[in-house]
């Protein structure tokens, strides 16, 4: 229960960010593609698809750690989306603020078991890596690959963040709370500057598996970009996706004494965890609604004041049926007009780092004025009357919006982004 | 004390040693207790596997207890010890606005599953076919949920509708260590006021004793206590099995609903300081800055891992710090992983509540503790990366708990 008097708080502004998807590194070719409609979803190309029942991603194939595995790749994502938001930033040296790491769990992947179990000759043993493991000796790599912390880690000797990174996972919110965690830690005054930062590179055969056996998996292989299809009456599922973002956030008066330009303000971060089940949300949508109500009452502002919605979106029937209820019940009759657009039609579904992804994307929207679409929606839900500003960008004033994610877990965070202080 | 101050009133243990607050206190305090290893199941690893538990009493759905692996449910019924010791079980309006950090790990795999394909693999020309096929048919597809990270934090929501915000921090020790730092932080400045913190790990797993065999960092043979095993074969460490979940509260929010407290919690040090020669100095100087003032001796609940070089560092800084008097958690209960910290921080706030020190398992190397025990050092160094320390202090008669 966040009873922190507001007015004696720092506010949260943003001045440098990030951003890597399937769609490209960088905002500038993502700004690009998300405007005109562009899809990153490809078949899958990484590693066999036989025996799989979807067969096709949204992957960041181009970096150089793109083959080298989850870990490698997730880390590579983290600091490339890292140093185009510290450089954008105009911040040299050591960064000096705390890091808050968005990241998936992470296992030994089967690549580096493989390895180990060639090292054995009798792999009948009762546990068999752990006998290779103790006749070969240490694998001081595999073991550092198998940390949670390495990334953080990595991120903290490379950009020289303060303190005790924190690497956390909220399921398909952790980009948001990554970036809660930094404007929490600023509000209390800990410190003038923070780090928020979002990856996720696991679209391995195995997490594959493990959506498709939850039967949260696009199986609409034969066009890969026309799969995902949120708020569609045949949407069937997301379509899992690599990517991410980096943000920095600091105070306004630390931003102006480096002379440092403001992109955009986090207004408000609501947050509900749902009892109801471990992947559905509360028939009623309450706490997603609670999580939103709670974002705009952070923000100070009423709910007639948000201007457009970055939709969580993910489009599988659950969540965009759950989240069109929700928006209704907050947003009541100007739903039919406020417009509310998923970026994961054209990028996917990036997990562990949609939240700051979609933040990113959101500030975007707001400086750019225009907003991007949700594509492949020519079959609309008519349960689902919204704007969803279909298939093609739209120019518009937006000051003030409305960031959702919600996952898997009962994890419902809502950002409140705004152009300017409101 | 200040009203922001932070108390610990709800602690939920569950171990090799048993359960609750109390039975750990007999044990811990008890000259002639000795760990519970088992050294024949996962030898030559020695584990402290977790005492028998009737799930049924915090987890009362079968159908809960089945949607969760070993460690997700140690972690839940650690958690319902904790509210229910805080007086806070089925309190819908408290429960409701609590807010909560994790700190987990996951990866609890299919042991089975996993040994078919490595079975199979060096007769196959393509590895990744056969990996598609055997985990499209073989796995459960429930196990995912059952061993991801953040649903640890969601079926502590589900089963005891701890509904507030919800987090889960992800790092070996450094989750702990950060769960709790943010929590005092959070409650400090208002931001919370309430909180439910705390992790869990299940050693029981061959995957879990390979997470650290891989680097060479267990201990093999005979069990050995954390500052003897120098000595010993192997990297040092012992695994545990635990639950261990805190309600940490702002003293204000405690007082007006009428709970005692077991301990206040100072702010918690924290840092990834570079491992090497100057690392024992960091924590010395780490020690000076949660303790700069001190007179007579001073006691420390340690949450050293046993791995060799930390281990050893830790001991220097607190010898070096001088009339450190330590009680090594992770000798009597084994390494608990991200539940390290939150563990340490536990039995210093009930050793705090009765103002006495455990008994040391080995007078000659943990030494005979004379001092007063209202006001304790827990610390916790990470086996590979990460070191936080925090105060333990007990609170005036009349607000606390012994």
């Amino acid at each position: 229960m966040n009873v922190q008097v507001r007015r004696a708080r720092p506010l949260a502004v943003v001045t440098g960010m990030g951003l890597v998807t399937s769609l490209g590194s960088g905002k500038q070719d993502n700004w690009a593609a998300l405007t005109s409609g562009k899809s990153g979803i490809r078949r899958i190309k990484r590693f066999p698809t036989d025996h799989l029942k979807t067969t096709i991603a949204g992957m960041v194939d181009y970096l150089p750690a793109s083959n080298r595995g989850a870990g490698a790749l997730t880390a590579e994502l983290a600091e490339t989306a890292a140093e185009e938001a510290v450089a954008q930033a105009g911040i040299s040296g050591d960064f000096d603020g705390p890091l808050f790491l968005a990241a998936p769990p992470v296992e030994i992947e089967w690549q580096h078991r493989l390895a180990l179990n060639a090292t054995l000759n009798a792999g009948q043993a009762d546990a068999p890596l752990l006998a290779a493991s103790r006749r070969a000796g240490g694998f001081e790599d595999i073991f550092d690959a198998t940390q949670f912390g390495t990334i953080a880690q990595k991120l903290m000797d490379r950009f020289g963040t303060r303190g005790l990174p924190v690497t956390l996972s909220t399921a398909c919110a952790s980009g948001a709370t990554a970036i809660q965690l930094a404007v929490d830690s600023i509000r209390r005054g800990e410190t003038e500057r923070a780090l928020a930062v979002a990856a996720d590179g696991s679209a391995t055969a195995e997490s594959l598996i493990r959506f498709s056996l939850l039967s949260a998996l696009s199986m609409q292989n034969e066009a890969p970009h026309r799969a995902s299809k949120p708020f569609s009456r045949d949407r069937d599922g997301f379509v899992m996706a690599e990517g991410s973002a980096a943000l920095v956030i600091e105070t306004p008066q630390s931003a102006k004494a480096r002379g440092a330009k403001i992109l955009g303000v986090v207004m408000g971060v609501g947050d509900k965890a749902d009892d109801f089940h471990r992947t559905r949300s509360k028939p009623d949508g309450s706490p997603a609604i609670a999580a939103v109500r709670s974002a705009i009452a952070d923000a100070a502002i009423e709910p007639q004041q948000i201007d457009y919605i970055n939709a969580h979106g993910t489009s599988t029937p659950e969540n965009d049926k759950m989240e069109a209820l929700s928006m209704s019940a907050v947003f009541g009759n100007r739903m039919g007009e406020l417009p509310i657009s998923s970026n994961k039609s054209m990028i996917g579904h990036t997990l562990s780092a949609a939240g700051a992804v979609e933040a990113v994307i959101s500030l975007l929207t707001m400086r750019e004025g225009r907003i991007p679409p949700t594509i492949n929606h020519d079959n609309p839900d008519p349960a689902i009357p919204l704007d969803v500003v279909p298939n093609v960008a739209r120019d518009a004033e937006v000051a003030t919006v409305l960031s959702n994610s919600f996952g898997f877990g009962g994890q419902n965070v809502c950002l409140v982004l705004a152009r300017e202080p409101v | 004390m200040d009203t922001s101050d932070v108390v610990i009133t709800g602690i939920g243990l569950v171990s090799s040693i048993g359960e609750g607050v109390e039975a750990h206190w007999q044990a811990l305090s008890d000259p002639a207790f000795r760990p519970r290893v088992d050294a024949r199941r996962f030898a030559p690893y020695p584990i402290h596997p977790l005492a028998p538990v009737d799930w049924d009493r915090q987890i009362p759905k079968r159908g809960d207890q089945r949607q969760m692996e070993p460690w997700q449910r140690t972690g839940v019924y650690a958690a319902g010890l904790a509210l229910e010791d805080a007086g806070l079980k089925g309190d819908e309006a408290l429960c409701s606005t609590m807010d909560m950090i994790v700190a987990a790990g996951g990866g609890e795999r299919d042991d089975a599953v996993d040994r078919a394909v490595l079975a199979a693999a060096p007769r196959v020309a393509d590895a990744g076919v056969l990996l598609n096929e055997k985990l499209t048919t073989e796995l459960r597809p429930t196990l995912f949920l059952a061993q991801l990270s953040n649903l640890l934090a969601g079926n502590i929501s589900i089963v005891h509708k701890v509904t507030g915000s919800s987090q889960t921090f992800m790092g070996e020790e450094a989750a702990g260590i950060s769960a709790l730092q943010t929590a005092v932080a959070r409650i400090s400045a208002g931001q919370a006021s309430h909180m439910l913190v705390g992790g869990a790990f299940n050693c029981e797993h061959p995957e879990f004793l390979l997470l650290y065999e891989v680097g060479g960092r267990l201990l093999r043979g005979p069990w050995l206590p954390v500052w003897q095993r120098g000595v010993a074969t192997g990297g040092g460490v012992v695994l545990g099995s635990a639950g261990v979940f805190l309600v940490l509260e702002a003293t204000a929010h405690a007082k007006a609903r009428g709970a005692k407290a077991y301990a206040r919690l100072g702010r918690v040090a924290a840092g990834s300081a570079k491992r090497g020669p100057e690392y024992a100095g960091r924590l010395a100087g780490m020690i000076a800055q949660v303790d700069p003032k001190r007179d007579g001796a001073r006691l420390v609940v340690s949450g050293a891992s046993g791995a060799t070089g930390p281990t050893t560092d830790e001991r220097a800084a607190l010898d070096a710090a001088g009339g450190m008097v330590a009680r090594v958690a992770t000798s009597r209960f084994g390494h608990v992983k991200e539940a390290q910290f939150p563990l340490a921080v536990a039995v210093a706030a009930i050793a705090a509540s009765k103002r006495a020190a455990p008994a040391p398992l080995d007078a000659a190397e943990e030494g005979i503790f004379g001092g007063d025990a209202g006001l304790i050092l827990a610390t916790t160094v990470g086996y590979h990366r990460g070191e936080g320390m925090a105060r333990v202090e007990a609170v005036p008669e009349g607000d606390g708990r012994a």
